[in-house]
């Protein structure tokens, strides 16, 4: 029956239970298991933006290096189109190329002794062996045009340092763009970006997603610029490795559920001086769990200011009217919304 | 005129020039503006706009081969003022951490990763020269490592590498406290931090200013802590004062055409993301700077004399100023 219902969504992309667990060497065999991802299960669809948000060592690199195939899960599936990928990696690995990573760091992501014109060379040349170099020549010219790096001889011939970050990070997209995926991982692209670039940029990945019908996975711990970006898209919440929150970014913003979401949201900074917010979080504690030897509880319980003795049990997500949530007491857990005020952007896709 | 009664320290046209081997780079051009007693003043700026390096020379820790070349820094501290720009090197190293101490951005290298938190504590005092009882200074530790609300046994007993980089940033607090100072600069101090972390430390600086009358100076490129965080704006474009107010007047009335820029451009999770814009162009080259005004090629207001000369710093009357021909033009007095 589960193979009927896979048939007829076909996602582009569905993760399925998908666990990864790094082993911390300790003292002599006492080697520590980290669980970085538990159970993650998460669809995105063609032409989606879908955000992964969380603190810094929440997994979501960890999760979008998965999507990737940069790593292999410890467990779980991964589907492509329909069709498994992990696990049958190896064989396939070659031709896994509708799938594009974009790094966080621009500069230690180009080779520092080859020009922009051989790394945007070479990966279609190796996917495309039968092109000549006319051919090719005439690609790049065109992906230089798309990121609006024009004219390209003035770029080409460089290499990476001659670049400022702004430029060195849409080589980067044009790079990821240049096999014609249909998914594009960008993890943090803008992080290391000036304020005054950072919009040219997310403008730039929301016109590829518009005009090439390319979906993005977005992860950032900004949850300004991700509602920027995926304003008509879907985001998740994460938080030490699993999906604590998801649905579309507007409900999410305007009716947080997940006591973590609340917090999150309430710790955002708003550039307006006379935004009056409560600066106290409601959290229990400001230490992240640990990741080692978990249990099968809520990993937020620690912190979380609506737990009781029943969230140290196993638990599913629940479905609210606009989100999937991993919490088992929500009914304990507020309502009222994090911000009094949000000015919607009516944009249906 | 203010008093210096309600200054902490004064920049008065100071230039910081970084001579190289075949060419001298101004980082830092004709500066000049206060910082007030008792506040949080705000230096945000784009990487390269010369915030660190004016905000480190105040107490001398410019990189090398960097120095000031021009102006003056006054400092007005309860044992009187002192210029810093002429203090003998002895003498600024007394001064640097006992009157003016500053809070790194990576505090993972700003502490000594081979001693203990109690160790690197014990040697600043006794550098300074505070001659305390062992009980005393164990007190003075755990009241300090409380005040940033941090179990004090545990973490004078830690090596920086067993703390979290929250845990690092809130040391490194507690260690700008260690002797008292007026005034604390705190250089990104959030950078490397997620969201929740980050409110939690504004929130704890923004209680030890108000409860313990320090001043500060912070150096952030984030448009939205400074909102949310700081009295005062200094928005720094390639090594120039562009503007300088009181924070709801630059929010409000948007006077620069560099600063409307930049609030333009970063979104906000509540406002009207609609209507965002970039500023189009790249910041400008140290060492290739345009004729006239250096923002002119990225400005949608430049004007013919925009291209030819730099223009004055203009005086709005409510203490704020402007570096751009047609400063406060625009303002309607609807800003608020």
């Amino acid at each position: 029956m589960e193979k009927a219902t896979e048939q007829a969504k076909t996602p582009l992309m569905r993760l399925k239970g998908i666990n990864m667990v790094f082993k911390k060497p300790g003292a002599l065999f006492a080697d520590k298991n980290i669980h970085v991802l538990k159970d993650i299960d998460l669809e995105i669809g063609e032409k989606e933006i879908v955000a992964l948000v969380g603190e810094s060592g929440c997994g979501k690199t960890t999760l979008g290096k998965i999507i990737t195939g940069l790593y292999r899960p410890t467990s779980g599936e991964v589907y492509f189109e329909g069709e498994r990928v992990s696990g049958t990696f190896d064989k396939k690995i070659s031709s896994y190329n509708q799938v594009q990573f974009i790094q966080q760091d621009s500069y230690a992501a180009l080779n520092p002794v080859r020009t922009i014109y051989q790394s945007l060379y070479a990966p279609i040349k190796t996917h495309n062996r039968k092109w000549s170099r006319a051919r090719i020549d005439e690609r790049i010219e065109e992906l230089m045009g798309l990121i609006g790096l024009l004219p390209s001889a003035q770029f080409l011939s460089k290499y990476p340092h001659q670049l400022s970050g702004g430029q060195r990070q849409r080589i980067l997209m044009a790079r990821a763009i240049s096999l014609e995926p249909k998914l594009i991982v960008a993890d943090e692209p803008v992080s290391m970006i000036d304020v005054s670039l950072r919009l040219s940029l997310l403008n730039l990945m929301k016109e590829l997603n518009e005009k090439l019908d390319m979906s993005f996975v977005y992860i950032s711990h900004d949850l300004s610029t991700t509602r920027y970006i995926a304003h008509s898209g879907r985001v998740a919440v994460m938080y030490l490795g699993e999906i604590v929150e998801v649905g579309k970014i507007g409900d999410v913003i305007a009716s947080p559920r997940h006591p973590y979401t609340r917090a999150l949201l309430q710790a955002v900074p708003i550039p307006d001086p006379d935004f009056k917010g409560n600066d106290e979080l409601p959290l229990k504690s400001m230490q992240l769990g640990s990741l080692e030897n978990r249990g099968e509880g809520c990993s937020f319980f620690d912190r979380c200011l609506y737990a009781d003795d029943a969230c140290r049990k196993k638990f599913g997500p629940v479905k609210t009217e606009t989100a999937e949530v991993l919490c088992c007491g929500l009914d304990r857990v507020p309502t009222a919304p994090v911000f009094e005020k949000i000015i919607q952007t009516e944009e249906n896709s | 005129m203010q008093t210096n009664r309600d200054n902490i320290a004064v920049f008065s046209h100071v230039s910081i020039d970084y001579p190289l081997k075949k060419y001298t780079l101004r980082a830092v051009t004709d500066i000049t503006f206060e910082l007030k007693r008792g506040a949080i003043t705000a230096l945000v700026g784009e990487s390269g706009s010369g915030k660190t390096t004016l905000a480190s020379s105040l107490i001398r820790c410019i990189s090398e081969p960097g120095r000031v070349a021009e102006g003056e820094i006054t400092f007005y501290g309860k044992d009187g003022e002192e210029r810093l720009d002429l203090l003998p090197d002895p003498k600024m190293r007394a001064f640097r951490w006992s009157k003016v101490s500053m809070v790194f951005q990576a505090a993972q290298s700003a502490l000594n990763p081979v001693l203990t938190v109690r160790e690197q504590f014990t040697e600043t005092l006794e550098a300074h020269g505070e001659k305390l009882s062992k009980e005393e200074r164990e007190a003075k530790f755990s009241d300090l490592l409380g005040y940033v609300k941090l179990d004090a046994e545990r973490v004078l007993a830690s090596y920086p590498h067993e703390l979290s980089g929250g845990m690092k940033q809130r040391v490194m607090i507690a260690f700008a406290l260690l002797l008292d100072p007026e005034l604390i600069i705190l250089d990104e101090p959030t950078t490397a931090l997620d969201v929740i972390t980050q409110n939690y430390i504004f929130t704890l600086l923004k209680q030890i200013n108000r409860e313990k009358g320090i001043s500060m100076l912070l150096m952030t490129h984030d448009i939205s802590v400074v909102a949310k965080f700081a009295d005062y704006v200094g928005v720094m474009y390639g090594g120039r004062l562009m503007e300088y107010g009181d924070v709801r007047t630059v929010f409000h009335r948007r006077r620069h055409p560099y600063t409307a820029g930049l609030i333009g451009a970063t979104p906000s999770i509540i406002g009207d993301i609609s209507e965002m814009k970039p500023i189009e162009g790249s910041p400008p080259d140290l060492l290739h700077l345009p004729k006239g005004c250096i923002f002119a090629p990225r400005c949608p207001r430049c004007s013919d004399v925009c291209l030819t000369e730099e223009p004055p710093m203009r005086e709005y009357g409510d203490g704020s100023k402007g570096k751009c021909y047609f400063f406060g033009e625009a303002d309607d007095g609807k800003g608020n």
